[in-house]
């Protein structure tokens, strides 16, 4: 059952990821779904100042993958919009399964290379700022996901 | 100094010889473009695949072409990072083994030093210069008061321009890489159509508020039913993404007195990128690599490495790794 967060602004956006920051754990995979401009990105750039990076957090979609060690925990941010149809990579397989904290936007079509389990967060555009968000997680994310939408 | 230089940071396997940081004695590409046009953009494993089909046969004739051999080489130098990072380890481990078996000292260079210096081609650099760095993966702007004094003034906050180039030519349906369709079609008709202007502070860039603009107004046209003039909609596209680079790449050369601007990158190669600069900076030295060196290639590595070494960074040991996002450090 997804949990569902409805967040007004950029502010309370911010607010979000601060939280989510809290349950981070060595290990972690959430995976990001939405529309182009749904705001994938900026959820991530607001999870990783939490995390303590200060560097710009942009678009990994060329390289795939961009991995940042200057935090509190590593983050490997990717995006895998350019995979549509093939069916997953290995390089990201192992590169997901060696990350301290793995962010991945369009995980759709990077199934086959996921763990067992992860968090996912659909974001929805709904006018304005304001965005509707669906949280969904199997295992120990479970608890998690019932944890943000409280 | 003989420089043998490895670049395989994404798509393109290439060795080159060069000498004294300005002489090209040999510089091979082997693209794979090819194959990875069917798929709208490099696919990581089947370039890591290619990289190692072709990178020894590369080698061999870097070094026949530059008419040298392996013991005249003074110097090792290979593309350390930013890229897909199994396409780097090919060229990095290919070039450790050269450096090994022949007992050469080895650097590794940052791609975006690499493009930098492609303009050391054209003729001598003059500082403090200003460099607008435009690729699929980059867009920035690097200030420079000496040879390999790197000061990032700003950069993308989201999508790179070439990335916003690839996806809106996507979304157009035209083909991949996106850039020269796009610059193509624009040259047939008028810009008229309103973009939003992106409204971030400094020298930092913005290019998903233009992409997602694109993209919404095409799929209510759609939605309609409407006719999309793919022209125009490229021509207006392409005007909002470049004005953007020429604001800011004019008001930072303005600010730091720069005495040349550089472009650097494979996005250098748009003609209206290269008419809108060369109309833009009639009053400073201007440098733009000529076509060959805009994409990647590794002349443009063996040139920056010579540099590199002469600024006194040291050489690396043979366990040098590949990075996928590095940062540009003087």
């Amino acid at each position: 059952m997804a949990i569902h967060v409805s967040i007004e602004n950029l502010a309370a956006m911010q607010h979000f990821a601060k939280q989510l920051s809290t349950y981070l754990f060595p290990g972690f995979v959430l995976c990001l779904s939405g529309d182009l401009g749904a705001g994938k990105t900026t959820l991530t750039q607001f999870l990783g100042r939490e995390m303590g990076i200060e560097a710009t957090i942009n678009s990994p979609t060329f390289t795939l993958m961009k991995t940042y060690d200057e935090g509190h925990l590593e983050l490997v941010h990717i995006d895998a919009y350019r995979l549509e149809n093939m069916g997953g990579d290995a390089s990201l397989e192992e590169a997901i399964s060696q990350a301290e904290v793995a962010v991945i936007e369009w995980y759709e079509h990077l199934l086959d290379n996921l763990p067992e389990t992860y968090l996912t967060i659909h974001l929805r555009h709904d006018g304005g700022e304001r965005r509707l968000l669906s949280i969904e997680g199997g295992g120990r994310y479970a608890a998690i996901a019932e944890a943000l939408g409280a | 100094m003989i420089v043998l230089a490895v670049e395989t940071s994404c798509d393109e396997t290439s060795v080159s010889v060069t000498q004294n940081g300005e002489t090209i004695l040999s510089n091979i590409v082997l693209s794979q473009i090819d194959i990875h046009q069917a798929f709208g953009g490099v696919v990581p494993e089947i370039a890591s695949r290619e990289h190692v089909k072709g990178i020894t046969i590369v080698f061999k004739e870097a070094l026949e072409s530059a008419g040298i051999k392996a013991e005249d080489v003074d110097l090792v130098a290979v593309t350390q990072g930013p890229g897909l990072i199994g396409s780097l380890l090919i060229g990095i481990n290919a070039a450790k083994a050269f450096a090994f078996a022949h007992q050469k000292p080895l650097v590794g260079v940052h791609h975006i030093a690499g493009h930098i210096y492609a303009n050391r081609l054209v003729g001598p650099m003059q500082f403090p210069l200003v460099c607008l760095v435009v690729s699929g993966g980059h867009t920035e702007l690097i200030l420079m008061r000496g040879h390999y004094q790197f000061e990032k003034l700003g950069e993308t906050q989201d999508d790179a321009v070439g990335e916003a180039y690839d996806k809106v030519a996507r979304v157009l349906g035209l083909g991949y890489p996106g850039g020269p369709e796009i610059d193509a079609l624009a040259a047939t008709a008028s810009p008229d159509i309103p973009m939003p202007v992106s409204m971030m502070d400094g020298y930092d860039f913005s290019y998903s508020g233009l992409k997602s603009h694109v993209i919404n107004l095409l799929n209510q046209k759609r939605m309609k039913g409407e006719a999309i003039d793919v022209a125009r909609l490229s021509a207006s596209f392409q005007h909002a993404a470049i004005e953007q680079l020429i604001i800011k790449s004019r008001a930072a050369v303005d600010a730091y007195g720069a005495k040349m601007f550089m472009v650097a990158g494979g996005v250098a190669a748009n003609k209206h990128l290269r008419q809108r600069v060369e109309r833009t900076f009639t009053d400073v030295a201007l440098r733009i690599p000529p076509f060959a060196y805009c994409t990647d290639n590794a002349a443009m590595i063996g040139i920056a490495a010579h540099y590199q070494v002469q600024a006194g960074h040291s050489t690396e040991s043979y366990a040098l790794k590949g990075h996928s996002r590095l940062k540009l450090t003087p």
